[in-house]
């Protein structure tokens, strides 16, 4: 429940209204260990807290990275910070990603726009572990062509033998060359085995639900579906309430669920 | 004509055709090929085809005024673009432009519509797999005008 100071080393604007934050654990902390679909607090000093899910490597703890994007009051002041200046981190909180259940399976990352945040420390675990995993499949669908985050990781990945990574655009004028659509429609003539692999889903709820029914249809059953949930999280120890989703609180018990988990209380308006 | 029946047979929007009717698309079927940046159909023109894409990809687009073109939506190999031809009055209300080389089945939507007239079963199974192309674009393109990846709630 401690904040701890970190120190900005890099500042990356990963698009117009989106930046990553590469941060220093303070010298007395033997680097930042956390598990891939993790979030922290984020605290700037005389605004506010935030929750931001993690978005580096898992497998380098001298440095940890968040990405998120300028949305509010907190957030704002967020990109004001330069290299050197502090910010505020406790955590790590929350549920993982199904990474030891997906041995031996193939996995499909299935995410849309700032979505892709919480799973690129799944993909650097995958690479790091690739021996354990069947076939890993990324699609990712983004609003614009310049809203695409982390190019420079996607033209990597897309240039790999061992990771098949597709990309969609919801709306493009006539200079872009890739594909136009939500991301759902890539998953129908994907190459993944929908008897043997776990999905993997994160975006906004709406992409999420369609996107189980596009799964559902290829034939993936709920329990090798997982998504990641997103509400209102202040303590980020399920003591205050206010993340509280049906019977759970997405801070402790999530924020990655396994879709059998939250099917009920996944389509209630009013949750 | 056995190679395109072939290829048709195993096209997922054919799944399932009995062997009668996929020898009367094949009468209306031809390959076709086209290079990058060539325009397949124009907006405006007789809807006379519709295409099964073998390999490539095709952008389907239109002209804004102030905002020149603008994507719609793209299909790649293994989907099936096109369906003005079935519906009067058999003008594309879109372009289509082959993004890189494209290589495709086109079925000549004239010669189709008059089997179909004459034939109501091959009639109906047609139908049936439009409908549920139509229905898929159309919640496709109901999430895509939701905007889901704009801006959320403040922080």
């Amino acid at each position: 429940m401690i904040t701890r100071p970190f120190t900005i080393r890099r500042v990356i604007k990963e698009s117009h209204d989106t930046f990553s934050l590469e941060l220093e654990p303070p010298s007395d902390l033997d680097g930042f260990n956390f598990m891939p679909g993790q979030f922290n607090m984020l605290y700037v000093y005389g605004v506010g807290e935030v929750p931001i899910s993690i978005s580096g490597d898992p497998t380098k703890p001298r440095m940890l990275t968040h990405t998120t994007r300028e949305v509010g009051t907190v957030t704002r002041a967020m990109r004001g910070l330069k290299v050197g200046d502090t910010l505020g981190v406790r955590g790590p909180y929350g549920t993982a990603w199904p990474l030891a259940e997906a041995e031996g399976h193939d996995v499909v990352l299935i995410t849309g726009g700032i979505g892709l945040a919480p799973l690129r420390p799944v993909i650097y675990y995958l690479l790091a572990h690739r021996e354990k995993y069947g076939k890993v499949v990324l699609l990712y669908g983004a609003r614009t062509p310049e809203d695409i985050l982390f190019r420079k990781d996607l033209e990597r990945w897309r240039g790999r033998f061992d990771l098949e990574a597709y990309l969609t655009v919801d709306r493009a004028t006539g200079s872009w060359r890739g594909n136009v659509g939500v991301v759902t429609t890539l998953i129908p003539r994907s190459p993944f085995d929908p008897l043997h692999c776990t999905a993997v889903v994160c975006g906004p709820e709406i992409m999420m639900r369609f996107t189980v029914l596009e799964l559902e249809k290829r034939g993936v059953v709920d329990d090798r579906i997982y998504i990641s949930m997103e509400r209102n999280m202040k303590c980020g120890v399920g003591l205050c309430g206010h993340c509280q989703l049906g019977p759970t609180f997405v801070c402790k018990d999530g924020p990655v669920y396994r879709f059998d988990h939250m099917r009920d209380v996944f389509t209630k308006w009013e949750m | 004509m056995e190679n395109l029946e072939r290829i048709l047979s195993e096209h997922p929007f054919l799944s399932g055709m009995d062997a009668r009717h996929l020898q009367l698309l094949v009468g209306c079927a031809s390959n076709v090929a086209f290079k990058a940046g060539e325009y397949i159909f124009r907006e405006g023109q007789p809807a006379d085809k519709f295409y099964f894409i073998r390999h490539g990809l095709v952008h389907v687009l239109t002209h804004v005024p102030q905002k020149g073109s603008i994507i719609i939506r793209s299909r790649d190999a293994g989907e099936i673009f096109g369906w003005s031809w079935l519906i009067p009055p058999y003008r594309w209300h879109f372009d289509a432009r082959a993004v890189e080389v494209t290589r495709a089945i086109a079925l000549d939507g004239k010669c189709l519509r008059d089997k179909c007239e004459e034939d109501h079963d091959l009639g109906y199974e047609i139908m049936k797999r439009f409908a549920f192309v139509i229905a898929e674009r159309l919640e496709q393109t109901r999430l895509q005008l939701l905007d889901v990846y704009g801006n959320g709630p403040s922080k």
